[in-house]
């Protein structure tokens, strides 16, 4: 079988770090290829070298068996390589069809032919079973669809190669399952596809071979039919992972949050959390279950102050804090790994030290007298990004932009744990991380619960819930379904929950 | 440091620019750009001169220096000028009092109009999401009619109608001692006011929490809201301080510089305030230099006309140019980044080949 696409030995060097060194990595046609890797392992930048964002300081890339320097994003193009970027690149008030032909317009003398692009796109959308409404706008289209709109876009313009960055990092366990389907009827058409992931679960399901990469460096490729997820974990991390979770029995102690029948609206002015009643107590965690777009974003933030509540009332060790101002919440001991973290969690054009202090900058030692202490506040980021494995170019020095989506979000973690909060809001904590961080990340949490103190986890992640929680509250549409105990429940049930079915309330 | 060497690039490729339009027009662009020196700095009353000149710029570049590190565009400055100046104005032809008291109260007037002119801006962006750029413009109407109105029903000067009275010589900022050391030059203490403003806004944006907290929130108003700032608050501060420095800007203007105000006219300077403030990076040094040779720039323009054949809008003309190439700054990090990468690499290859 002829390969499409041969890297030999590339060579990408960025300040303070060697992203890819001498990584090879050849693709099949008509292959579902994986590119396997922790959280900045090199995987993107790889991939960005193929496309024709970076220039590599060395290597070789052919295409169809020619050689050829792919000196930007078009002669990617130009070449069939197309990519679905992690964050996609779309219009937002644009509809699909006007989307897809950005760039490349069919006209009709001097006027725009958005009928015949329409047409043709209805007819990929057909052949591939991508669905996809030529005429709905952007805003009103959920996440995965959006995403079937940038695969559209790479075969409208007939790309051979087709480069996913982290597909489903954004996506729920429906709309993965729809993903895994289009990638294998892409195949079928003779596409070629390479994955850059670092979810196990989805390479056994939909990757013929796979590719690993450690630290910038070629582990080597395997056929995905021959490995076992353990394997594969083993070669991307470097050392053997526990899967499992360990932890004690929960002993909880006295109540820190209070949720009491609060209602909340959403950006769209309509009621997204109703009457949603729940207690956290010190030493538990207690996990949110439900589909993304339940009301999970809307409880989170009222309990953090992001948004304004409606009715209802929420206590933190028995204080009423229902309007009070987000500083004040912080104060009181509640900390926020928020599910956004380019949003949110960060002032991405500040050094990374600083954004370790983003909430205490005002606080004995940082400051004094209203005048900033450069000195601690480098200490005491040091001392997180030590605690917490944060690796970045250069240290507490470089700007938070910089670093990979894992070492980010580490970062943050770390900053909300040092904190030492009584209330620990975790949301999708390790979303977008590899296994070893998430390993790594899960026995954190459970730390911080064997201190003593409550967390709160709401993750999309059915298995991360059921694995972390000592109790699970299930939410759909914005009310409470049904809270289990972890123990007693399995996915089934609360499976059956997250669509709104309930049991008998428990507990 | 880097952001200094794209303005100077940006600088230089003005002046080679600007000099291939003195050729252009069939003039000598090296003796064009001596004698816009020369006009600039040949003795000490032009240095002088070219000091004042430069001070309402160095207030207004830190003005819109200031609030776009918050995140916000402040183009009223020429109407906060307005607003500092035709207070300081009204104090001083109103009131009596001695010389030091008289220039404080001038001078903190100048601040708190230009201050409060900003702050009608800064509420509407934080209250109802109005945008600044628009409402400020608004606002720099406001203050022009106001002028119209106010100086010739209540400030009218003897002779013209379209100027206010000349304000007694020791109510403004001029002083005989600076006068006299830069022989009769307009110079006055609005270029030590430029000079400490400078020190305090630079001191606040990098060491203060305040400036902490403006940064952020202009970097990222969601996440300093996650934080816990309050990003309203800091968006209303920020317009505070950002008008009081161009109603600062205003009192150098219209007592120091000059010691009436005229009807009918939006000072220039603030607008120009953008580009001293994008010339010098939003950094408060940068600042200070970009406004003293926009100062050279238009002081040296006339000298240099009378001179040759060049005509003054030269001046302006190499301004506009070194603003455009400021402001595609991209193109000259990348040349930059080729350059130091090309060194960076020449070594390895040899030893790739070796």
């Amino acid at each position: 079988m002829s390969y499409v696409v041969e890297m030999f030995n590339i060579r990408k060097e960025f300040p303070g770090i060697v992203a890819n060194d001498n990584i090879s990595l050849s693709l099949k046609k008509g292959e579902i290829h994986a590119l396997l890797g922790e959280n900045g392992a090199g995987k993107s930048t790889l991939m960005g070298v193929l496309f024709g964002m970076y220039q590599p300081e060395r290597g070789i890339i052919k295409v169809r068996e020619k050689e050829v320097r792919i000196t930007n994003p078009n002669v990617a193009n130009q070449l069939g390589i197309g990519m679905v970027h992690q964050h996609f690149k779309l219009v937002e008030n644009f509809t699909v069809t006007e989307n897809i032909i950005l760039g490349s317009e069919p006209l009709k003398g001097l006027v725009l032919d958005i009928d015949k692009a329409a047409k043709r796109i209805e007819e990929l959308s057909k052949h591939y079973g991508l669905n996809v409404d030529p005429y709905a706008k952007i805003e009103d289209i959920s996440v995965g669809m959006q995403q079937r709109v940038e695969i559209m876009k790479m075969l409208y313009r007939e790309a051979e190669v087709l480069i996913f960055d982290e597909p489903t990092a954004v996506l729920t366990p429906a709309e993965i399952d729809e993903l895994m389907k289009i990638m294998r009827n892409l195949i079928k058409e003779g596409k070629s596809i390479i994955i850059i992931t670092h979810k196990l679960k989805e390479i056994k399901a939909v990757a013929d071979r796979c590719t690993v990469i450690r630290r910038g460096k070629s582990i080597g490729t395997v056929n995905v039919a021959e490995a076992s997820e353990e394997s594969l974990a083993e070669m991307m991390v470097g050392r053997h992972v526990n899967f499992k979770v360990d932890k004690k029995e929960s002993t909880p102690g006295d109540t820190v949050l209070k949720i009491d029948s609060v209602s909340a609206k959403n950006n769209r002015k309509v009621m997204a959390l109703k009457d949603f009643s729940l207690e956290v107590r010190r030493g538990e965690i207690v996990g949110i279950a439900g589909v993304d777009g339940n009301g999970q974003s809307e409880l989170v933030e009222a309990i953090t102050g992001l948004r304004k509540v409606e009715s209802g009332n929420i206590l933190i060790n028995g204080e009423d804090i229902t309007n009070a101002p987000i500083r004040h919440r912080i104060e009181k001991g509640i900390g926020h790994i928020p599910e956004d973290r380019h949003k949110r969690g960060l002032v991405l054009d500040y050094r990374l030290d600083s954004n370790m202090v983003l909430e205490v900058y005002n606080k004995r030692p940082f400051a004094k007298n209203g005048l900033l202490n450069f000195g601690e506040i480098r200490a005491y980021a040091e001392n997180i990004f030590k605690n917490f494995d944060v690796r970045s170019g250069e240290g507490g020095a470089s700007l938070a932009r910089t670093l990979s989506g894992g070492n980010q979000q580490k970062a943050i973690i770390g900053r909300e744990i040092e904190l030492d909060p009584d209330l620990l809001i975790a949301v999708q904590p390790t979303r977008g991380l590899d296994v070893g961080s998430i390993e790594y990340i899960h026995k954190r949490l459970i730390e911080h619960r064997d201190k003593g103190k409550a967390v709160l986890l709401v993750s999309l992640e059915l298995d991360e819930v059921l694995k972390l929680s000592d109790r699970i509250a299930i939410i759909n549409n914005g009310e409470l379904v049904g809270i289990v105990q972890a123990s007693e429940t399995n996915e089934n049930e609360v499976g059956l929950m997250m669509a709104g079915i309930s049991k008998e309330r428990s507990v | 440091m880097r952001n200094t060497i794209v303005s100077i690039i940006a600088i230089l490729l003005g002046l080679i620019a600007g000099g291939l339009l003195m050729l252009a027009i069939g003039s000598n662009p090296i003796e064009g750009y001596n004698y816009l020196l020369q006009g600039a700095l040949i003795n000490i009353e032009r240095i002088g001169n070219t000091l004042a000149t430069a001070t309402p710029l160095i207030f207004t570049g830190l003005a819109v220096a200031f609030a776009f590190r918050t995140g916000l565009f402040n183009i009223g400055a020429a109407g906060q000028m307005l607003a500092g100046g035709l207070a300081a104005t009204a104090i001083a032809l109103t009131f009596e009092f001695s010389r030091p008291v008289m220039l404080i109260l001038m001078i903190l007037g100048g601040l708190l109009a230009g201050a409060l002119f900003a702050l009608i801006p800064g509420i509407l962006k934080a209250r109802f999401n109005v945008h600044e750029v628009v409402s400020t413009i608004m606002m720099n109407w406001i203050a022009y009619w106001s002028v119209y109105y106010i100086v010739p029903g209540y400030f009218k000067g003897p002779s013209l109608e379209t100027e206010s009275q000349k304000l007694p010589d020791e109510y403004t900022l001029r002083a005989p001692f600076l006068s006299d050391m830069f022989d009769g030059s307009y110079i006055n203490y609005g270029i030590f006011l430029g000079i400490i403003a400078v020190i305090i806004i630079a001191f606040i944006i990098d060491k203060t929490t305040l400036g902490f907290e403006l940064k952020a929130v202009g970097f990222n108003r969601h996440a300093a809201e996650y934080a816990g700032m309050r990003v309203n608050r800091n968006i209303i501060l920020s317009m505070l301080i950002s008008g009081a420095l161009a109603g600062l800007g205003g009192v150098a203007l219209y007592t120091g510089n000059a010691s009436s105000m005229q009807i009918g006219l939006l000072p220039s300077q603030g607008y120009d305030g953008i580009a001293v403030a994008l010339l010098g990076a939003n950094n408060p040094i940068g600042v200070f230099f970009a406004a003293i040779l926009f100062g050279i720039l238009y002081s040296g323009t006339g000298f240099m006309n009378a001179m040759t054949e060049i005509p003054p809008e030269l001046a302006n003309t190499i301004i506009a140019i070194i603003i455009y190439f400021a402001a595609t700054s991209v193109l000259i990090h990348r040349i930059i980044d080729k350059v130091k990468r090309s060194k960076a690499n020449r070594p390895e290859h040899k030893k790739g080949e070796a």
